[in-house]
């Protein structure tokens, strides 16, 4: 029981995160928040794949005299550096366009921003009768 | 010269758009930036045409970036099935690019249109990309260089219609949690495989026989990838997107974006789980996409009947075009993917079309235009009108048109293995469509002039990409050959892979 929970701790971390970010994506109406649920999200997976590649006892693969030295897998770490830099533009896009929708709408919470669409879409549909 | 250019095609197709986006980046000039534009999209054309000779008689052409051989090094493959979206995109990506000079000017801020030029060549390089590569990892890489610089394009139309902001953001939240479930997958396959090269992937996962961790992986990968796809309940981004983006960005997303990532489903489904195959792929194709494509035929077909809006009315109709294509690759049977591959084609070169020509009448009314401000434009705008007809019918599936050619093959593939009902069901979904349609001819030609502008007149700078494509309409749909015997080819290729 114990070895279910500490063995596999960073999966549980992994598992916990991921949760925690989607249900901010899916639940929360600010835009901003949205953005710091996904950001959380991707975190919880970069925390995966390092998981993956870490090897218990093993050192950083650099070259040395050992020749039975254990290593962790270098690959997952560079996979995850590419994906931070995507996370970051990811990020970097989804703050542009709130400051955008913002100046637009004056407000970034998702329900007003539908409303205000509806009265435009009103009185649009008011003007046009006449 | 030329033998170190044709050694490294596949590279070339994909860094030549990509190198162009960052010279044009810093340009001030728009008129420069869009010849530098036109002149990459030609070059990569010209490289593609080359790449089909090449493959024509090598079927399979591998190449490892910096000379690294897989499974170490990425690997890009292009073989008969991948060249098929290659072709879409470039030839699309070209006539999108001439199409585009009039309507960023127009649409976009004079300052941002040199950087939308970047943002637009980012996307082709990104697509292009995507199906060249056969490294899953590199594969999430050219996934987010492609929507993340479509994002920015959909957000720009914000000039015209502030709601492209907000689409533009609902795109960017939806495909990058669609990205991060596909990279889910593609880590637990590693996890278990120590492996990302697509070739690789297949030999090693029927070692794992039912594998819980393979099973999740699969899962999310189809998952993610189908939120790209705009399959039906995933597809709420699309709509918005494609209707208040600049017209040329609906344009190239429209026939393009969706088809490479329903070309990665095949890859997903036949190559990477194609070893084993009867485990994982052929039950969520049959007993999950079948008859969600199904229901996307309908749903899409309905939404765009009621839809008063004319961008929104075909992205919805977009929508039930997937459900088509889909539906050929859940058949998983030989004529029915290689249905999907011609309507894959068909369908790029028909959305293309109707997008450009819509675009076209909508010029000098410079606001959103919908059902009732169409009214008599086709009468004023002859040859604009002329091309919508053509990619209208086309749309129906009326025959001398490729959209005929398709409908024939999907209906006859569905005969085959699943019987009578579902060539019924995708019949009456084309006579649904056709309701849609009609509306828009009526509008159009029947209506009253009822517009107030006066000076309204043809656009002479757009016939050349605009009667090209109707030209290619008319003509894949009478000499069909060429896409037929291609398409078969490629889902040959994929079924023989399957064990």
């Amino acid at each position: 029981m114990i070895d279910q929970i500490f063995g596999v701790w960073n999966y549980w971390i992994v598992f916990i995160l991921m949760m925690i970010g989607l249900y901010i994506v899916i639940s929360k109406k600010s835009l901003l928040k949205k953005i710091v649920g996904l950001a959380i999200f991707q975190t919880s997976v970069f925390l995966l794949y390092i998981t993956f590649g870490k090897i218990a006892g093993g050192t950083a693969p650099i070259l040395t005299d050992n020749v039975n030295e254990i290593y962790s897998n270098p690959l997952p770490h560079v996979l995850i550096l590419t994906a931070i830099v995507v996370g970051v533009a990811t990020t970097a896009l989804g703050l542009a366009l709130t400051i955008r929708i913002n100046k637009a709408y004056g407000t970034i919470n998702e329900d007003e921003i539908s409303a205000s669409d509806l009265v435009e879409y009103h009185k649009k549909y008011l003007e046009d009768k006449k | 010269m030329m033998p170190f250019i044709v050694k490294n095609l596949p590279i070339l197709i994909v860094i030549t758009p990509l190198m162009f986006s960052l010279i044009v980046a810093v340009l001030n000039n728009y008129r420069l930036a869009w010849t530098l534009s036109t002149f990459a999209s030609f070059l990569t054309m010209i490289f593609t045409i080359l790449l089909c000779f090449e493959v024509s008689y090598k079927s399979n052409i591998s190449y490892y970036l910096g000379n690294w051989p897989p499974p170490l090094g990425i690997e890009y493959v292009i073989d008969r099935i991948s060249i098929i979206p290659i072709m879409i995109v470039s030839v699309i990506g070209l006539i999108a690019t001439l199409f585009a000079h009039n309507f960023f000017t127009l649409e976009i801020d004079e300052k941002l249109v040199s950087k939308t030029y970047s943002l637009w060549l980012l996307t082709i390089a990104g697509l292009i990309g995507l199906i060249t590569t056969a490294d899953a990892f590199n594969l999430f890489v050219f996934l987010e260089i492609s929507s993340l610089s479509a994002v920015a394009l959909v957000a720009l139309g914000s000039k015209v219609d502030r709601k492209a902001l907000v689409a533009g953001y609902n795109y960017l939240i939806l495909g990058a949690v669609g990205a991060t479930f596909y990279v889910i997958g593609v880590g637990l396959l590693y996890g278990v495989t120590g492996t990302l090269n697509m070739g690789d992937l297949a030999q090693k996962i029927p070692a794992l026989g039912l594998n819980k961790s393979v099973i999740v992986a699969f899962t999310f990968m189809m998952l993610g990838i189908m939120v790209k796809a705009a399959v039906f309940p995933l597809h709420i981004w699309l709509p918005n997107a494609y209707a208040y983006a600049p017209s040329p960005v609906s344009v190239l997303l429209a026939a393009t974006a969706t088809k490479v990532s329903i070309y990665i489903i095949v890859r997903i489904s036949y190559t990477i789980f194609g070893s084993s195959y009867e485990i994982y792929s052929f039950e969520s194709l049959r007993y999950i996409l079948l008859y969600l494509a199904i229901l996307a035929m309908f749903a899409g077909t309905i939404m765009a009947i009621f839809e008063k809006d004319v961008k929104k009315l075909l992205a919805h109709s977009s929508v039930a075009q997937i459900g088509y294509i889909v539906l050929g690759i859940s058949l998983a049977t030989s004529p029915g993917i290689a249905s999907s591959f011609i309507h894959l084609i068909n369908h790029a070169l028909i959305k293309a079309g109707l997008f450009m020509s819509i675009a076209a009448m909508g010029y000098y009314t410079s606001k959103r235009i919908d059902v009732k401000t169409i009214a008599g434009l086709g009468r004023q705008l002859p040859i604009t009108f002329f091309s919508f007809i053509i990619c209208a019918l086309s749309l129906a599936g009326l025959p001398l048109t490729v959209g005929f050619i398709s409908k024939l093959y999907l209906i006859k593939a569905a005969y085959i293995s699943e019987g009578i009902w579902l060539p019924f069901l995708i019949l009456v979904s084309s006579a649904l469509s056709l309701i849609y349609i009609w509306k828009l001819i009526e509008g159009l030609w029947y209506n009253e002039k009822s517009l107030k502008i006066e000076k309204i007149k043809e656009l002479p700078e757009i016939y050349l990409p605009l009667l090209v494509i109707t030209f290619l309409n008319v003509y894949f749909g009478i000499d069909a050959g060429l896409i037929i015997d291609n398409s078969f080819i490629a889902s040959d290729a994929l079924m023989s892979g399957i064990k």
